[in-house]
C-alpha cells in the first residue's frame, strides 16, 4: 500500500525533517509512527498525503509514485486519502455538517447522496446531533471526532491521523482511538503520528529520531 | 459533467452569500460601479440621439440650385447641359417644382396651407453631388454658380452636417476614452474587492485544497463574486440611463419641436440593455481574474 524508499524532506532554509528513510505498509495495516517533537512525524505523513513533496528517494502509494504525480492530478490523488490534521484545519465559519460536507462538494457527490453521507459519518463519530452546531461550541474531543468524520466521509483507502490524542483526557482520548481503529477494520489502511501508541494495541510502530528510523 | 454543473451553481450561489454577507458594502460597490457604468452608457444614447439627428440629413456633402419663377422648362434643360460639362460637378439631379409640390403635400401639416396657394411657390431644382469635397472647393464652385443668369440662390447643404459629423466624431472618441477609463476603474474595484475576499477567506482556499480542490474550483466562486458585482452594477446603471432618458424626454421633445428636428431620446432597448450587462460582467470578471492571478497564487 505504501512504501518509502530512502526517503529525504529537507524544507527551504535547510532543515532535513527526514533523512534515508525506508519502510512499508501493507493493505488493511496499522502503522504508528513515533519520536520527539521535531522528529519528522508531520513530514511523513504529509509527504504521503501529496501535502509536501520528498527532496529525494521515492513514495509510493498504492503502486503511484507521488515524485512522478503531475501538480494538475494531485488534488484527485488528495481525494483518496483521508487526512486528520495535527492542526484540524477545520473551517469555523461552518457548520458541523459542512465541514463534512466540504470534501465531498470537492470531490462532486450528488448533494443528496452527499447529505446521507455526512449523516452516516457524523452518526460513527457520535456527532449525530450536532450537525448544525458551529466548530467553535464543540468540546476538543469533539472537534477531533469532527475532524476524523471529515477525514473518512469520502470512504478513503487510506487515513491519516496526526497526533489525534493528544491534548485528550484519557477517556476522551481512547475514545478517538477506538474510532480510528474501527475504520481500520472496514479495511481502511491507518497511519497513526502519536505518542501514545499504547491506545492502538496491536498497531506496527516507527520510530524516528531527527528524521531517522530508529525502530 | 453533472457535477460540473452543479459546482458552477453552487458556486454561484456562494458569490452571492458573500455579496449579501456584506450589504451596504456590496451596495456602495455597485454604487460606484453603476455610476462609473452610467456616465459613459448615457452619453452613448446622447451621441446616438444626436446620430440620428445628423442622419436625417445626407452627410455626403451637396449643392442645391434654386432657379428663378421666371425661368422655363428650356431654360432649365440648357442649365442642365451646361452644369453637365461644368468641371467639379459629379452627380446631377433636377427636381421640377411639381416633384417639390408634390412631396410637399404629401408631407404632414403643410397639405392645407399649399392647396389654398392659388399657384406652385416652388422653384426648379438642382441638386449636384461634387468631386472635390473640401469645404473651400464646394465655396468657390458655389459662388461660380451663383454667377450664372436664371439663377436664384445656391445653398451649400452640408456644411452644418458636417459640423456636427466632426463634433460627432469628437463625442465617440471623448466617449471610447472615457468608457476605457471608467472600464478600467471598474476592473480595479472589483480586483480590491476580490483580494478582500481571498484574505478573508484564506482559511478555506487552503483547507479546500488539502483536500483535493482543483484551482478551478478554488476560483470559481471568485470569479462568480466578480462577475455578479459587474453584472450588478450594470443592473444599476441601466436603471440610471433609463431612469434620466425618461426624465428628460419631456423637456428633450420640446426642445425638439421647437427647433423642428428631430431629437429624440431613446432609453436602450433590450440589445443596448444586454450589451451594457454583458460587458458589466466581463469587466468584473476581468478584475477577479486579475486578482486571483496576484493573491492565490501567492497563498
Ligand atoms: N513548513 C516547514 N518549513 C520549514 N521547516 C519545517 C516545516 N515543517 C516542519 N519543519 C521542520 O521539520 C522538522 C520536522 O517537523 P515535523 O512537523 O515533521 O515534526 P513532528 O515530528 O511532527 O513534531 P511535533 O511532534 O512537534 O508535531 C522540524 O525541525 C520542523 O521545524
Ligand atoms: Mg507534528
Amino acid at each position: 500500500m505504501i512504501r518509502f524508499d530512502r526517503v529525504s524532506k529537507r524544507y527551504p532554509p535547510g532543515v532535513d525533517a527526514l533523512l534515508d528513510l525506508s519502510f512499508e505498509v501493507s493493505e488493511g495495516q496499522v502503522l504508528l509512527v513515533g519520536g520527539h517533537s521535531g522528529a519528522g512525524k508531520s513530514t511523513l505523513l504529509k509527504l504521503i498525503a501529496g501535502v509536501e513533496k520528498s527532496t529525494s528517494g521515492a513514495v509510493l502509494v498504492g503502486g503511484q509514485n507521488l515524485g512522478g504525480l503531475p501538480t494538475s492530478a494531485l488534488p484527485y490523488y488528495r481525494r483518496r486519502i483521508g487526512m486528520v490534521f495535527q492542526d484540524q484545519k477545520l473551517l469555523f465559519d461552518r457548520s458541523v455538517f459542512d465541514n463534512v460536507m466540504l470534501p465531498l462538494s470537492i470531490s462532486g457527490f450528488p448533494p443528496r447522496e452527499a447529505a446521507s453521507r455526512v449523516r452516516a459519518a457524523l452518526d460513527k463519530v457520535g456527532l449525530g446531533k450536532r450537525e448544525k452546531a458551529l466548530p467553535i461550541m464543540l468540546s476538543g474531543g469533539e472537534q477531533q471526532r469532527l475532524a476524523i468524520a471529515r477525514a473518512v466521509v469520502g470512504r478513503p483507502e487510506l487515513l491519516l491521523a496526526d497526533e489525534p490524542t493528544a491534548h485528550l483526557d484519557g477517556d476522551t482520548a481512547s475514545d478517538v482511538a477506538r474510532i480510528l481503529l474501527e475504520f481500520n477494520r472496514f479495511g481502511v489502511s491507518l497511519l497513526v503520528a502519536t505518542y501514545a501508541h499504547e491506545l492502538f494495541p496491536g498497531g506496527n510502530r516507527l520510530l524516528l529520531d531527527h528524521g531517522r528510523r530508529v525502530g | 459533467m453533472k457535477a460540473w454543473l452543479s459546482h458552477h451553481r453552487q458556486s454561484a450561489s456562494l458569490a452571492w452569500r458573500r455579496l449579501a454577507a456584506t450589504p451596504v458594502n456590496s451596495l456602495l460597490s455597485l454604487l460606484a460601479i453603476g455610476i462609473a457604468l452610467a456616465l459613459p452608457a448615457g452619453g452613448q444614447m446622447l451621441l446616438s440621439a444626436a446620430r440620428q439627428l445628423a442622419g436625417t440629413a445626407t452627410a455626403t456633402p451637396q449643392i442645391s440650385i434654386f432657379m428663378g419663377n421666371t425661368v422655363d422648362r428650356a431654360m432649365a434643360n440648357d442649365m442642365r447641359s451646361r452644369l453637365e460639362k461644368q468641371a467639379g460637378v459629379k452627380r446631377l439631379q433636377f427636381i421640377t417644382r411639381e416633384e417639390t409640390l408634390a412631396r410637399m403635400k404629401a408631407g404632414a401639416g403643410l397639405r392645407d396651407v399649399i392647396e389654398a396657394l392659388p399657384a406652385n411657390p416652388f422653384p426648379d431644382a438642382f441638386v449636384i453631388g461634387v468631386g472635390d469635397e473640401r469645404p473651400e472647393a464646394m465655396e468657390k464652385l458655389a459662388a461660380e454658380l451663383r454667377k450664372w443668369p436664371g439663377v436664384e440662390q445656391v445653398q451649400l447643404d452640408s456644411a452644418w452636417v458636417r459640423r456636427l459629423d466632426a463634433l460627432l466624431k469628437l463625442g465617440r472618441s471623448a466617449l471610447l476614452l472615457l468608457a476605457s477609463l471608467l472600464g478600467c476603474g471598474l476592473v480595479a474595484i472589483s480586483f480590491g474587492i476580490i483580494r478582500m475576499q481571498v484574505l478573508t477567506q484564506h482559511a478555506e482556499i487552503e483547507v479546500s485544497r488539502l483536500l483535493g480542490a482543483t484551482e478551478a474550483y478554488i476560483r470559481r466562486p471568485f470569479l462568480y463574486h466578480g462577475s455578479l458585482l459587474g453584472l450588478g452594477g450594470g443592473l444599476v446603471a441601466w436603471l440610471l440611463v433609463t431612469a434620466s432618458t425618461l426624465w428628460l424626454r419631456a423637456p428633450m421633445a420640446e426642445l425638439a419641436g421647437m427647433y423642428e428636428i428631430n431629437l429624440a431620446l431613446k432609453a436602450p432597448d433590450i440589445v443596448e440593455s444586454g450589451l451594457l450587462l454583458v460587458f458589466a460582467a466581463v469587466l468584473g470578471w476581468l478584475g477577479a481574474v486579475f486578482s486571483l492571478r496576484q493573491t492565490i497564487e501567492n497563498t
